[in-house]
């Protein structure tokens, strides 16, 4: 009973929250209403039984958004929302695919003659799935793991215009490397 | 309680992320859309986790590829529109439209 | 998981309000002293409680458009996320909700202070003390990843995720005498979660206060005592991740954890008074270049050791 009422409860504020994140005109609100989206959905994730992935959905989440919302206020023009503008393109049609994309999934859902519920959940569910993610499901890990290198390494090649050559000199062979900021590690 | 009702959330948000994606202007926002979208696939993976297969331990390894997909997916997108904006000065997909000339 | 009997809900609010407070009077000791003001330790300890009451009467401004849900949000985070994280600490081996992901939930409850105090920063339509909010965001960038690893560390010696089972794990040898490193990247990670010491940049001096610059009345007291009460709340988990929580001679369980707890946190408090404020790009890189691989190193011993 109360979790039906929790489950109500999180799942009419993460919709409402993520509607909101394109109603609201202060790009530092959207960014914290897509973040309360988020937390309300780690919320059912709880109260399914996840709790690690609920716990870190909120952790990761959290320091996702506050990155984000650092972005949002470099490029988007009037962060502040102070005078709201429409940013918008196509919403008749976006709004056709999306309201027809629900209407199908909804039929779908309640169509579909889902299997019954195999097995039970483990003890701890937490040890279940760092055990398949050591064993069974290793490969997902490692692929896991060489894409988030990747990415590393892709993001800092995109977003910085400055190589070795910016840094120590067109030889090369500077004592100490020229950046606008310096670091503490004695450079 | 059910699994369809959780399903039902989880189109829902996905309903949601996909307007927005398909409507915003920004980059930025647009990204914010797909995090949504994803949001929703999270809602789902854990609902038939628990609804369908809570032996195996598929469904929660699912909502991890999900969670790195997000970060990947913010990371690249922020990268990417730093590069734009600092070649040509435009955080918008109908002015980076020119790329493809 | 033992029964949680319900005193302990009332117990831990009271028992951090009355470490919290003697935190703030010990640091209004030590300032007065070095200041080299005149009067008693006793009278000076008193001057917090003071500034307390007129908080409390005292009128909020506002500015002119401000963000006030937002800002209202972030400052009612700080203390409410310390309050949550607290819920996992073992009390003389009682804890509010002994979770099973207990060290995660802890890792949770902190980070959402980084939210916290961007928004406060930008609520008040500032510019002081929005850059107040972008020291914390680049500050936690920089502590977080060594204490996450400092965190694993422990969970890792244990082979459990909950506060319970790591100060079982610890009834023989302290984690602290085995993982060095570990300890020390998380006293100051502790410090830098709650902005506090060295890494009291986002509410530097230089900013007019920074992210505290525009807070007055009930705000200002809860944004700075929700600091002070994370800042204890990060102390205290300290204790049985790497000080072997209640485990001691003679001296009941709880009396053992609140006398570690006391000592972490005065020698923190003490600690932050030695150094100057470290810039946070300075930190950055320092974590990112030495603290890391540092942390990893350990984590990699404690594995090789468990395994």
């Amino acid at each position: 009973m109360v979790i039906t009422v929790l489950f109500w409860i999180l799942g009419v504020f993460a919709l409402v929250s993520g509607a909101l994140v394109f109603r609201l005109d202060s790009m530092a609100r959207v960014t914290f209403a897509l973040l309360a989206s988020f937390l309300f959905v780690a919320g059912e994730v709880l109260l399914l039984g996840l709790s690690y992935l609920g716990v870190v959905i909120v952790l990761m989440m959290t320091m996702e958004m506050v990155i984000m919302a650092v972005f949002m206020v470099m490029y988007m023009m009037n962060p502040a929302g102070l005078m709201p503008m429409a940013m918008l393109h196509n919403t008749r049609g976006a709004a056709a695919i999306a309201g027809g994309l629900f209407v199908a999934l909804t039929t779908g859902i309640f169509l579909v003659d889902w299997p019954q519920r195999a097995g039970r959940p483990p003890a701890e569910p937490t040890r279940a799935l760092g055990e398949a993610l050591m064993g069974p499901q290793m490969l997902t890990m490692m692929t896991l793991g060489l894409a988030l290198f990747a990415t590393i390494v892709a993001t800092v090649v995109l977003s910085t215009h400055r190589g070795r050559y910016e840094r120590f000199g067109d030889d090369l062979c500077a004592d100490r490397p020229d950046d606008p900021i310096p670091g503490g590690v004695g450079r | 309680m059910s699994l369809e009702l959780f399903l039902v959330l989880g189109a829902g948000l996905l309903a949601i992320g996909l307007f927005g994606a398909l409507t915003q202007q920004s980059v930025v926002m647009l990204m914010m859309g797909l995090e949504l979208m994803l949001n929703g696939v999270i809602v789902a993976a854990a609902a038939f986790w628990h609804f369908l297969a809570p032996a195996t331990a598929d469904g929660q390894v699912l909502i991890v590829v999900v969670i790195t997909a997000m970060a990947v997916e913010m990371a690249m997108g922020f990268a990417v529109v730093t590069a734009i904006f600092r070649a040509r000065d435009v955080d918008m997909t109908d002015m980076a439209a020119d790329l493809k000339e | 998981m033992t029964e949680v009997p319900l005193w302990s809900v009332l117990v831990l609010p009271a028992v951090l309000a009355v470490i919290t407070a003697g935190t703030i009077a010990f640091d209004a000791v030590l300032a007065a002293r070095a200041t080299g003001a005149t009067g008693s330790p006793s009278q000076t300890a008193m001057v917090p409680l003071r500034e307390v009451a007129r908080l409390l009467v005292a009128q909020r401004r506002t500015t002119v458009a401000a963000d006030g849900v937002l800002w209202r949000t972030g400052v009612l985070t700080v203390p409410i996320a310390a309050l949550l994280a607290a819920v996992v600490l073992p009390l003389g081996g009682v804890a509010v909700a002994d979770l099973a992901v207990g060290v995660v939930w802890f890792n949770a409850m902190e980070i959402l202070t980084w939210a916290a105090v961007w928004m406060a920063g930008w609520g008040p339509n500032s510019a002081f003390s929005l850059t107040g909010g972008y020291r914390f965001v680049a500050q936690g960038l920089a502590y977080e990843l060594p204490h996450m690893f400092a965190l694993i560390t422990a969970a890792t010696a244990a082979g459990t995720l909950r506060v319970g089972g790591i100060v079982e794990a610890q009834s023989g040898l302290w984690f602290v005498t085995w993982m060095p490193v570990a300890f020390v990247v998380y006293l100051l990670s502790a410090a830098a979660m709650a902005f506090w010491g060295p890494f009291d940049a986002p509410v530097g001096g230089d900013l007019a206060g920074g992210a505290a610059a525009e807070l007055s009345g009930v705000d200002r007291l809860a944004f700075l005592g929700g600091r002070r009460l994370l800042l204890v709340v990060a102390a205290a988990m300290a204790v049985p991740l790497f000080l072997g929580g209640g485990n001691g001679p003679l001296l009941p369980p709880w009396l053992w954890t609140l006398v570690k707890t006391v000592a972490v946190l005065a020698a923190i408090v003490w600690l932050a008074r030695r150094f100057p404020t470290v810039r946070m790009e300075r930190f950055a890189e320092f974590a990112w270049v030495v603290l890391i691989p540092l942390t990893i190193l350990q984590a990699l011993i404690v594995a090789l050791v468990v395994l």
